[in-house]
């Protein structure tokens, strides 16, 4: 499997994006700058957190302007699997990849903790690692991270399973409508989430919990690549 | 194209005494007068008086920093430089400094507190080091005032604010509260930064010719003269234009472009402009290589039109660098910036004459000898002179205080443990990103971070630790206090100390009482650094901390980092082995004839007594076994948790500890200590005294023989005081009766939620 990990100016958990890649499949993520216009050599896209462009105007509206942003749209519609994290997630959203937006969180705080997720599926590429309702502990590190979708969209979205990881009763941490934490987009292949699976790949790290999402990836990965090949 | 300017001419200066205005004194005017044989001009004046304010010369200072032991086996850069730097072994090296940005914060408190952190991560990686981590040491007013409240709030905002967006973890640091830092709040900010001994670059200009290059953001009018601000009494008066604006997004930038910069080997030398911007950079990269620099004023890259050679040699915007190339290369330079969209651009020169001269064109507009504004400048000699309160002091011992109404301390366990000082943190820290870079072991609200080393079995302990009450009470054995407590925290998380940066926050150096405190407090800390073998290698001095004639305490500050030889002794506070023992390395005595004086308890239970009564007794012989025992055991792989006793004393630590490790205590002291007849006071003491050398333990029963055993060769005392519980309650026994009985999660709820409650 061969993964990208997009690199913005101010970007800064793209490193932490590649060690957990090198983690998962012992093989190194590419690190690939923001004028990048081709990515078709690439199974896996990461768009990784961090503050692009220093947040400014609002997180993700003008990473989503990138050369790089365009060739992910093309790799999305082949069917690549892109993971946007915490600031990825926002830009995924703000380049129509996703649906919904991420808001100012509602304490009006920045929020670092080791949060209860619910996984809502566990039937899909990135979660089949998981069971279904299991409670996972991964970090949070944001200041927009209330999600927002209107009543229609997100009734949608629960009819066709695009919620995959809930934050867990009470736990909360931003304001999100309806807990939601990461979403998928329709054809199953683009997934977004706030939480950072991958500053949660150790124990020590306080949970290896994340590393299970990045294994799903690369089982699918293979289980799809196998049987293209048999 | 020159610009027309309303400058006052040399003669205006001397006339008007305008340089009074920029902080120098009619001597310092004559003596640069008589130096250069001429009257200063203008700019000249300002140069001059910038690079002799405190801030920037050390004046009050800088004979008094003499003392500190600054030399060792392991330091490969000690103080002069933008950083110090320690070896850890490996071909790799920490790098780290801790600077204040107090006067700021009393003025605007986000953009004060965020250009504290900008600095600090600048002078890290101007020595080729990624930086890795951030401590933040800070001091507000109580929080039952509104004003406090906004200061406290905003300044982690701005801390948060800066860290988060440019990546580094902000992993550790302390908060504590006191009415001494109304209206003057302490915000100091420590960065730690990775280095192999091949990348180490310096803040030299040497080499006749090569080319002098600004890089980075581009310069305005915000700071000016914001060193000299930072040098006078009161802050409020001066002008909130003088704060500077951060922008950690160009930091960011900035950072990667100058690492990226530096390896390609073709930087001679590099200095962040912080502090006095071009002019201090461009003189001491200058005085460090004995040469001279010729700027053109007229190529700076500037975002406001009509900017004088004034305003930008004394500029302080932020995010800007000065870099030094090898002749020819300057296209290295544009390509890596160029990559970033930064600006580096060449604007002069290295000279060998000795002089900074500053032109506009052709046109000369300053020349100063470099010798004049760095070397040259005053060292003072203050008057110093023994408060008079401290032959007042009474023994600590005599504090007298009252059982609560329950008959017990339950309730004082409870008020303690919310008192914001005491309380959990969780409200700042959770502001700030301390898991990016996913090298962090120990996240804050442990006794020290950890952070590790990629690529080794290593990690780095850091931790940053003062306590002003303490120096006020008794300076010598404060400064002392400080430097120990850093280590033990070190020590508790399984590390052996290297070295210390520290920051010296002190009231008007004017007045011989303040001066004697700073005076005797570096001797304190001197004398430990000599002790545990932690010279210090980098800091800053914070002066003029005073509001309406009232000094803050004096408070120093003590930035430790120490290394982990194998990540799995990396030890935390929690005490969640269900069954091990509670163990106490230290006296368990102590407090009967040390008292409560200078405690968090007193303070709450009888605030107007607390500066009356002496500090516990402090012997750092006893300290070094204490911390030399804890060491080993740790690294023998015999200890489930570990905790150092300090604010709040013992009953607070263990709380803590159990709180952490989500487990019970029952701490019985009957038969350590058997006695019946304790009065309240000495209960009050053995409770909640801050005697120091004591760590607190949690050890399987089956290793304490071995824990005796060393501790017995170390010659330290060990008390067995207790056990971890699977019941999560805390109940303590001593002279005979329980004296605490509570939940953990009632100690818990108190504890934790007392900060967010004010902060509501």
């Amino acid at each position: 499997m061969n993964t990208a990990v997009l690199q913005f100016p101010g970007s800064n958990c793209d490193e932490d994006a590649v060690k957990a890649i090198t983690q998962t499949t012992g093989k190194p993520a590419e690190l690939v700058w923001h004028t990048a216009e081709d990515l078709s050599a690439f199974d896996l896209i990461i768009v990784p957190g961090g503050f692009s462009y220093g947040d400014y105007l609002r997180s993700g509206a003008i990473a989503r302007f990138s050369p790089a942003m365009s060739a992910v749209r093309e790799a999305a519609e082949r069917g690549a699997y892109v993971l946007g994290i915490c600031n990825g997630f926002q830009i995924l959203t703000e380049a129509g990849l996703l649906p919904g937006a991420l808001r100012r969180n509602e304490s009006l705080q920045y929020r670092c903790a080791i949060v209860p997720l619910t996984v809502v599926r566990a039937d899909t590429p990135f979660t089949s690692g998981y069971t279904t309702g299991e409670e996972i502990y991964i970090p949070i590190a944001h200041g927009d991270g209330n999600y927002y979708v209107d009543d229609a969209t997100l009734a949608l979205m629960e009819q066709r399973g695009q919620i995959l990881f809930r934050y867990a009763k009470e736990h909360n941490p931003n304001g999100s409508v309806d807990d939601i934490a990461g979403v998928m987009n329709e054809r199953g292949n683009v997934l977004g989430m706030m939480p950072h699976p991958e500053r949660a790949m150790h124990e020590w790290l306080g949970s290896a919990d994340g590393a299970r999402l990045f294994a799903s990836i690369l089982t699918t990965w293979r289980n799809a690549h196998e049987h293209a090949n048999a | 194209m020159s610009t027309p300017t309303l400058e006052p001419t040399a003669e205006d200066v001397r006339e008007r005494q305008i340089y009074r205005s920029f902080g120098l004194t009619d001597a310092e005017y004559e003596q640069i007068a008589k130096r250069l044989g001429r009257l200063p001009n203008y700019v000249e004046t300002g140069i001059a008086s910038v690079m002799w304010s405190e801030h920037c010369s050390y004046k009050s200072s800088r004979r008094i920093l003499r003392r500190f032991p600054s030399a060792g086996s392991q330091v490969l850069q000690g103080p002069g430089e933008n950083a110090g730097i320690v070896d850890i072994g490996d071909g790799q090296a920490a790098v780290f400094k801790i600077e204040s940005h107090n006067h700021p914060t009393a003025i605007e408190p986000f953009q004060g507190a965020a250009t504290g952190v900008g600095g600090i991560i600048r002078d890290v990686f101007t020595m080729g080091a990624r930086p890795i981590a951030l401590l933040n040491s800070l001091r507000f007013g109580p929080l039952d005032d509104a004003h406090n409240r906004y200061l406290f709030g905003h300044s982690v905002a701005g801390i948060g604010g800066y860290g988060n967006c440019i990546g580094i973890p902000t992993v550790g640091g302390e908060v504590v509260f006191d009415e001494r830092y109304t209206q003057n709040p302490l915000v100091n900010a420590m960065c730690v930064g990775l280095i192999s001994h091949a990348q180490i670059a310096t803040g030299a200009a040497s080499g006749v010719g090569n080319p002098v290059l600004v890089v980075g953001a581009k310069t305005g009018r915000d700071g000016i003269h914001g060193a000299t601000f930072a040098s006078t009494q009161d802050p409020h008066a001066k002008e909130r234009s003088a704060v500077q604006v951060g922008d950690p997004f160009m930091e960011k930038l900035l950072m990667e472009a100058c690492l990226e910069l530096i390896a390609t080997g073709k930087v001679v030398g590099i200095q962040d402009m912080g502090a006095a911007g071009m002019t201090s950079s461009s003189a001491e990269m200058a005085s460090r290589a004995g040469s001279g620099i010729r700027l053109d004023m007229q190529k700076v890259p500037r975002r406001e039109t009509g900017m004088t050679p004034y305003e930008i040699m004394l500029s302080e915007s932020q995010e800007r660098m000065l870099v030094v190339m090898q002749r020819g290369e300057e296209q290295v330079a544009d390509a890596v910036f160029a990559k970033w969209g930064l600006d580096a651009t060449v604007i002069g020169e290295v000279t060998d004459d000795g002089m900074l001269t500053i032109t506009e064109g052709r046109q000369i507009a300053a020349q100063l000898p470099v010798a004049l504004l760095v070397d040259e400048a005053p060292v003072l000699t203050r008057p110093s002179s023994r408060p008079a309160y401290l032959d007042a002091l009474l023994p600590g011992a005599d504090a007298v205080v009252q059982a609560s109404a329950a008959g017990d301390f339950t309730d004082d366990l409870l008020a303690l443990l919310a008192q914001p000082t005491i309380a959990s943190k969780e409200w700042v820290y959770q502001q700030y990103d301390s898991m990016v870079r996913t090298e962090t072991f120990v996240r804050p609200g442990s006794d020290a971070a950890v952070v590790g080393v990629p690529g080794t079995a290593k990690a780095l302990a850091m931790t940053t630790d003062g306590n002003g009450r303490q120096v006020y009470l008794d300076p010598y054995a404060g400064g002392a206090l400080a430097v120990a407590e850093a280590a033990r925290n070190l020590v508790c998380s399984g590390a052996t100390p290297l070295a210390v940066t520290d920051c010296l926050n002190y009231g008007n150096p004017e007045k011989p009482e303040t001066y004697y405190l700073f005076e005797r407090s570096v001797d304190g800390m001197s004398d430990a650094c000599r002790a545990f073998g932690t010279p210090v290698i980098s800091g800053n001095v914070s002066l003029y901390n005073e509001t309406a004639g009232v000094d803050i305490y004096p408070t120093p500050v003590v930035g430790m980092v120490g290394v982990v030889a194998d990540r799995s002794h990396i030890t935390t506070s929690a005490f969640g082995t269900v069954g091990a023992r509670v163990l106490l390395l230290g006296d368990c005595n102590t407090p009967l004839t040390d008292g409560l004086g200078g405690s968090e308890y007193l303070a709450m239970r009888a605030p107007e007594q607390k500066l009356a009564y002496a500090l516990p007794a402090f012997d750092l012989t006893r300290e070094q076994a204490v911390q030399a025992t804890c060491l080993a055991v740790i690294q023998a792989g015999l200890v489930q948790g570990a905790h150092d006793v300090s604010d709040g004393g013992l009953m607070v630590a263990l709380t803590e500890s159990a709180i952490a490790g989500k487990c019970g205590l029952a701490i019985d002291f009957d038969e350590v200590l058997p006695r019946t007849d304790y009065s309240a006071a000495q209960q009050a003491a053995l409770l909640f005294g801050e005697s120091p050398s004591r760590i607190a333990l949690c050890v399987l029963p089956s290793d304490i023989a071995r824990v005796r055993d060393m501790a017995a060769a170390h010659e330290c005392p060990l008390w067995d005081i207790g056990e971890v519980v699977a019941s999560p309650a805390i109940h303590v026994r001593l002279g005979g009766e329980q004296v605490v009985a509570l939940s953990v999660l009632q100690a818990e709820t108190a504890w934790r939620g007392a900060i967010a409650q004010w902060m509501k």
